[in-house]
């Protein structure tokens, strides 16, 4: 490398509209090693035609603009460019684009919730446009649901000042194929909260990035999955620092409980030469509570300048620690409320940072009813535990 | 009456044997004393008791009230009357002390306690240990100082009431100030009824402030010397010393 040249990332170089850019994965790729890519039902291959449906139904704050618009619109497409295969195949394949725009210096007085409904019927593609203009501040949900096999691209343009929360919670039904690629694009002094809730669904690959475009941008990514037994929970999270003084932070926590039970986390961050005074840290945190559950957990971090205000990651996986269980039990508690109380708590710790009332309640009870399966998992393996005694 | 009574315990740690062969009665209205070197047991036969899973037992019987507490799974025990303070709590990051306490509580009396009468019980605990009342906001034992933990073990005995307390060097690593508040806490507890303690210590000091009814020295994983309060007295003028080289 010359003396004039500035060291190029090795993560996620490669974007482009055009399909043909892309092989179909094969599963050798590092960015697909570690997707069952027969259980994505030709979404990553061209074989999933566009036969079915999911409805998207846009319940709006009353200072947002909602429309419906087709791929010739000029604000489709300006904040990102398809970074795999499936992105790409999702551009290239929507009718219509769901664009919401926040006016300038507008302060949302509610969420504005969209609920993505699959009805079942075939694949599906999609693309939403969220555009907050400068100053304005706005909280978005995502709410999927039903069965599907869905890939989609959504972009979150944030605007000067501006300030956006999503929440984005995967309540697919058991069957459901999910793909789905979340651009951020943070301009100057612009403030992103987003915080994922992946319980639902057979497969979901989910690939947040952040992008900024001027200094002074702030994002802060958070996440929380349960893994019941043969589903497969992926989250794939890119924070490209481009621009000076931005900061990111990333928590995502996971538990995974059952046989064949699959969570994957890719946590990439990029400091590139001009990103002085970056600050960045990113955490995953798995807990496996039985047998056969697995989980892989990769944080890569890339440093290309060396004045950085402070870039760490950690990643920690592992089994319920008995000196906890013991100290509760040692208490009266019964292990399973032991445990319960404990998983309760380590992803609950997390899931209070949802600020709307209704929405961190019912992932609170969504993760009580997993906590129920988790149980009758555990008493279906008593018999062994009796004979123990 | 309660009545503790442990039968010749023998308990290995990974196929070491570490006791072998502990007999010892107490009684409820008893406090006994058990001193004895670094290594020679002592908390073993605290975590035997209580059933950590890291402790095998090999032979002998625990009795509480006729009941082998060894049949019973750790949170039984717990049920049945026993509580152990621990020396080194762990931190259970986002379970907060108030929701762990009424858990407790719950489990231990087998019905929720009234909420109003439950915060009063836990303000007047906490009071009385000068615990201060936003730790029951702050998750279990999480960034607590030694003495914090050690308080907030105490405040966990005297809110759950147990038959018999065994009490794992609960003094070590508190200053005199705290060591004064924690050794009232195992007083009032004392006082209030039919209980019976069994203090683990390394060091006399402690009982200075709870007076025990007899002192059995611990060395190689045995009782090797009983008596009464005169013991701990002899103990301090001369040291483990010769125990250590009576076992060697």
């Amino acid at each position: 490398m010359g003396l004039n040249e500035k060291p190029l990332s090795t993560l996620h170089e490669k974007a482009s509209y055009d399909l043909a850019d892309f092989d179909v994965p094969t599963g050798r790729e590092e960015a697909w090693r570690f997707t069952p890519l027969a259980r994505l039902k030709g979404l990553h291959n061209g074989k999933a035609e566009a036969a079915g449906h999911v409805r998207v139904d846009v319940e709006a704050a009353p200072e947002v603009t909602v429309e419906t618009v087709g791929r010739d619109d000029a604000r489709v497409g300006k904040s990102f460019m398809p970074a795999d295969r499936v992105s790409a195949q999702a551009w290239n394949s929507f009718e219509k684009a769901t664009v919401i725009t926040v006016p300038r210096e507008a302060v949302t007085s509610k969420p504005t919730v969209l609920t993505l409904t699959g009805t079942g019927d075939g694949a599906a593609y999609g693309h939403i446009v969220v555009k907050v203009e400068p100053m304005a501040e706005a909280v978005l949900v995502l709410d999927h649901k039903g069965s599907a096999v869905y890939a989609d691209n959504i972009e979150f343009v944030v605007g000067d000042g501006a300030s956006l929360r999503v929440v984005s919670l995967q309540d697919w039904d058991d069957d459901a194929v999910h793909v789905s690629s979340h651009h951020a694009s943070l301009a100057k002094d612009a403030t992103f909260r987003s915080f994922v809730v992946t319980f639902g669904g057979d497969l979901v690959r989910l690939s947040p990035s952040v992008t900024y475009t001027a200094p002074g941008g702030d994002a802060d990514m958070s996440g929380v999955y349960f893994v019941d037994a043969g589903q497969h929970l992926e989250h794939r999270l890119l924070v490209d620092h481009s621009q000076p003084n931005c900061k990111s932070n990333v928590d995502y926590r996971g538990a995974l409980q059952g046989d064949r039970a699959h969570a994957v986390w890719i946590g990439d961050v990029i400091i590139r030469v001009e990103a002085e005074g970056t600050d960045t840290y990113e955490l995953n945190r798995n807990l496996i509570l039985t047998d056969g559950a697995r989980a892989d957990s990769v944080p890569n971090l890339e440093i290309l300048t060396g004045e950085v205000a402070g870039a760490g990651h950690a990643s920690a996986s592992g089994r319920l620690d008995d000196e906890h269980i013991f100290y509760l039990q040692a208490r009266g508690i019964p292990y399973d409320e032991a445990r319960r109380l404990v998983v309760r708590g380590f992803l609950g710790q997390l899931i209070e940072k949802i600020q709307i009332d209704e929405i961190r309640e019912r992932v609170m009870n969504a993760l009580e009813a997993e906590l129920n399966t988790a149980e009758s998992v555990a008493e279906a393996a008593e018999p062994v535990a009796e004979t123990v005694r | 009456m309660s009545t503790l009574e442990i039968r010749d315990l023998q308990v290995a740690v990974e196929d070491k044997e570490i006791l072998r062969g502990v007999n010892l009665t107490v009684q409820a209205g008893q406090t006994h004393a058990i001193m004895g070197p670094n290594g020679s047991g002592k908390s073993t036969l605290a975590y035997a008791i209580a059933g950590h899973p890291k402790y095998t037992v090999t032979g002998g019987q625990v009795l509480l009230d006729g009941v082998d507490l060894l049949e019973l799974s750790v949170d039984e025990r717990a049920r049945a009357g026993l509580f152990l303070a621990m020396q080194y709590p762990v931190e259970v990051p986002g379970v907060s002390v108030s929701n762990f306490l009424r858990s407790a509580v719950t489990a231990v009396r087998g019905e929720a306690p009234k909420l109003r009468e439950f915060a009063k019980d836990l303000k007047g605990g906490m009071d009385a240990l000068s615990i201060d009342p936003a730790f029951a906001q702050r998750n279990l034992n999480e960034g607590f100082s030694g003495g914090e933990k050690k308080r907030h073990e105490i405040l966990q005995m005297e809110l759950l009431k147990p038959k018999i307390a065994v009490l794992d060097e609960t003094d070590s690593g508190l200053d005199v100030d705290a060591l004064r508040v924690v050794s009232e806490g195992i007083n009032r507890f004392r006082a209030s009824g039919d209980t019976g303690v069994l203090l683990i210590t390394h060091y006399t000091r402690i009982l200075r402030y709870v007076k025990p009814d007899f002192v059995h020295v611990f060395a190689a994983g045995r009782i090797v010397e009983q008596g009464g309060p005169e013991l701990a007295d002899k103990l301090e003028a001369e040291g483990y010393e010769q125990y250590t080289k009576a076992s060697a």
